[in-house]
């Protein structure tokens, strides 16, 4: 196969462009709204409530927190990135260009997996203004952060592809992942939860993903991190299986 | 347009076989999720290097056709060869030397006028050339815009940074869907003459088109497209000469009950109550004038006078109309 390179090359850039000249959109936003959390339950509330596995509370929610940003950002990134596009109809150039799966992931997941890093980065940065708080596994970290701002700006692509409106756009972060990531251990330990609600929240995926990478923080987890490994890893894998389909059978992109 | 190429082309046999096709098109077949047939059966040849205009009312199929070239619209039915080479399972190969001008004014409208034209360069897998954006840009007056943002741009020029998008990555055949749609007349002549120089570079133009005029004007061949059929593929020249027509209205001075006997060669008619002697004949190549000036002279002859001669020349606007209304039953469908 001889992949375009260039032509991903071309993707990546022109979607890392269209970042920056929404910059205040796409990274001061979250970042205020970061902070906010940070205000209100790690400095506020937190210096109410215990320790949590023998680490501040402020502490405790900084991967939980950056957790609900990556996965909210990566998926509007990604899902933006080729909704747009579809929108306005200059979808037509990617259609008609000698692009394909490969080339197209490259550059619009690709972009928005490296926003969500740079994102990442920003809010670890800004976590150090309100609480303490210090990485065991630092090479740990910054692959698991890799390893889901790509699956979910995979999900989030998939996402672009399948609505039809802005509504959906916004349907699925709102009503699934924000609700799945509070519900995921964010601002708590699952541990703190009593059956029936520990055994339910055992079937959160996200669950799994806050926990690994708190895991990568602290060292202390709810479950073994190769399980959480292995769950980012399986949702990543069906991500590109599903686009993968998608491409051959033309769906939403070409009539 | 320069008369040694409108007499090349005269000469030139009608259907002629095509050796070195750069696109060949068969029983292309396209019918939409909703049940709409929008092609049925297409066959379709084009040749290197020439200028084909593509005519058909709304709704004909045109852009659909288009689509399933360029990889926009998957065909239900038949085959695509571009370059030679299987445009399904080449794809990339043929996709890189194909450009695509769409109908509808679509892009990132926040984008910058150069930033766009190289992105489009980039994706088809160039390597970025500041001096060809640069000479792409000024080849459509388009320099002096290069850093606006494309939302800042008029509409005419909105549409030539569409062309310069499709120009980026110097395509060996072109489609421009009705490029000069929504554009006034100085600047759908000042386009006329951009195509015209891109055909002297070599590349292959296939246009849609409401306006005859601009089939008649650019053209080398004409394609007329109806509810997904080809009708009429053809020389312009070859087209007018087999279905051009000169009418000639001749006011006489005093009413005829019928035409002179002795001008029976010419295909004559009297209307309004034999006031008014009507001719309609030749072939678009010119023949008809000759008759008119001929008949002119055998009517002084004759001692009929008349007050006036209007002469009109069939266009390709009312041949098209004409066979879109009732399409020749001769199996000149099919192309080349
Ligand atoms: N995406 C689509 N889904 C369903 N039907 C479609 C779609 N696109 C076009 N059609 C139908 O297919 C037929 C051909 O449309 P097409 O756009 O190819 O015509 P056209 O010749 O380009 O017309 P125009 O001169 O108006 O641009 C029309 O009946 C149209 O309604
Ligand atoms: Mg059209």
């Amino acid at each position: 196969m001889n992949l375009n390179l260039r032509g991903a090359l071309a993707i990546f850039t022109n979607e890392l462009m269209r970042a920056f000249r929404t910059a205040f959109g796409s990274i001061i936003a979250p970042v205020l709204t970061t902070s906010l959390y940070f205000i209100v339950f790690g400095a506020a509330i937190g210096g109410e409530i215990e320790e949590i596995d023998g680490i501040s509370y402020g502490a405790f929610i900084v991967p939980g927190l950056l957790m609900l940003t990556l996965l909210s950002e990566s998926t509007s990134n990604a899902s933006f990135g080729i909704y747009m596009p579809r929108f306005t109809g200059a979808i037509y150039e990617l259609l008609s260009a000698p692009v394909g799966v490969a080339e197209t992931l490259i550059g619009f997941v690709g972009a928005a997996a490296v926003k969500s890093l740079i994102l990442a980065a920003i809010i670890l940065a800004t976590a150090t203004l309100f609480v303490d708080y210090t990485i065991v596994h630092p090479f740990y970290a910054i692959g698991f952060i890799m390893l889901v701002a790509a699956a979910f700006s995979l999900f989030g692509f998939i996402l672009g592809i399948w609505a039809d409106g802005f509504e959906k756009l916004q349907i699925v972060p709102l009503l699934v992942l924000t609700p799945l990531t509070f519900l995921g251990g964010t601002f708590y330990s699952i541990e703190m939860l009593g059956d029936p609600w520990r055994t339910v929240a055992m079937f959160n995926p996200i669950v799994y993903l806050v926990n690994g990478l708190r895991w990568t923080f602290t060292g202390a987890s709810d479950f073994p991190i190769g399980l959480s490994l292995g769950m980012t890893f399986a949702f990543l894998a069906g991500c590109v299986l599903v686009i993968a389909v998608i491409f051959r059978t033309g769906w939403r992109l070409r009539e | 347009m320069d008369a040694t190429r409108l007499q090349k082309r005269c000469k030139q046999p009608f259907e002629a076989p095509v050796s070195d096709p750069i696109l060949d098109i068969r029983g292309l077949s396209k019918t939409y999720k909703g049940g709409t047939t929008a092609l049925a059966g297409v066959d379709l040849t084009i040749r290197k290097g020439e200028i084909f205009a593509l005519l058909g009312p709304n709704g004909a199929g045109k852009t659909t056709l288009i689509g399933a070239v360029c990889g926009l619209v998957r065909p239900s039915g038949g085959s695509i060869h571009a370059f030679g080479l299987d445009a399904t399972r080449h794809w990339r190969d043929v996709r890189r030397r194909i450009g695509l001008v769409p109908q509808e004014l679509t892009f990132d409208m926040f984008a910058q006028v150069e930033r766009s034209v190289a992105y489009s360069r980039g994706m088809f897998g160039l390597p970025p050339s500041r001096e060809r954006i640069e000479e792409v840009l000024r080849s459509l007056s388009l320099l002096d815009k290069r850093k606006a943002k494309i939302r800042e741009l008029s509409g005419g020029m909105k549409r030539r940074v569409m062309i310069a998008k499709a120009l980026a990555h110097d395509p060996e055949l072109l489609f421009l869907d009705e490029p000069t749609a929504g554009v006034d007349v100085e600047l759908r002549r000042d386009m006329w003459r951009q195509i015209d120089a891109l055909r002297a570079r070599g590349v292959t133009i296939i246009l849609t088109t409401h306006y005859i005029e601009e089939a008649e004007e650019m053209a080398d061949r004409v394609g007329v497209i109806d509810k997904g059929r080809i009708l009429l593929v053809d020389d312009k020249a070859a087209i007018m000469a087999r279905l051009g027509r000169t009418e000639a209205r001749i006011a006489l001075t005093q009413p005829l009950a019928e035409p002179p006997p002795s001008l029976g060669a010419f295909p004559l008619t009297l209307e309004e109550e034999g006031h008014v002697l009507v001719y309609r004949g030749g072939d678009g190549t010119g023949q008809g004038k000759r008759d008119i000036a001929e008949l002119a002279q055998a009517l002084t002859r004759l001692g009929i006078a008349f007050t006036r001669l209007d002469t009109r020349e069939s266009s390709l606007e009312d041949i098209f109309v004409d066979l879109v209304e009732s399409p020749p039953s001769t199996g000149t469908g099919t192309g080349a």
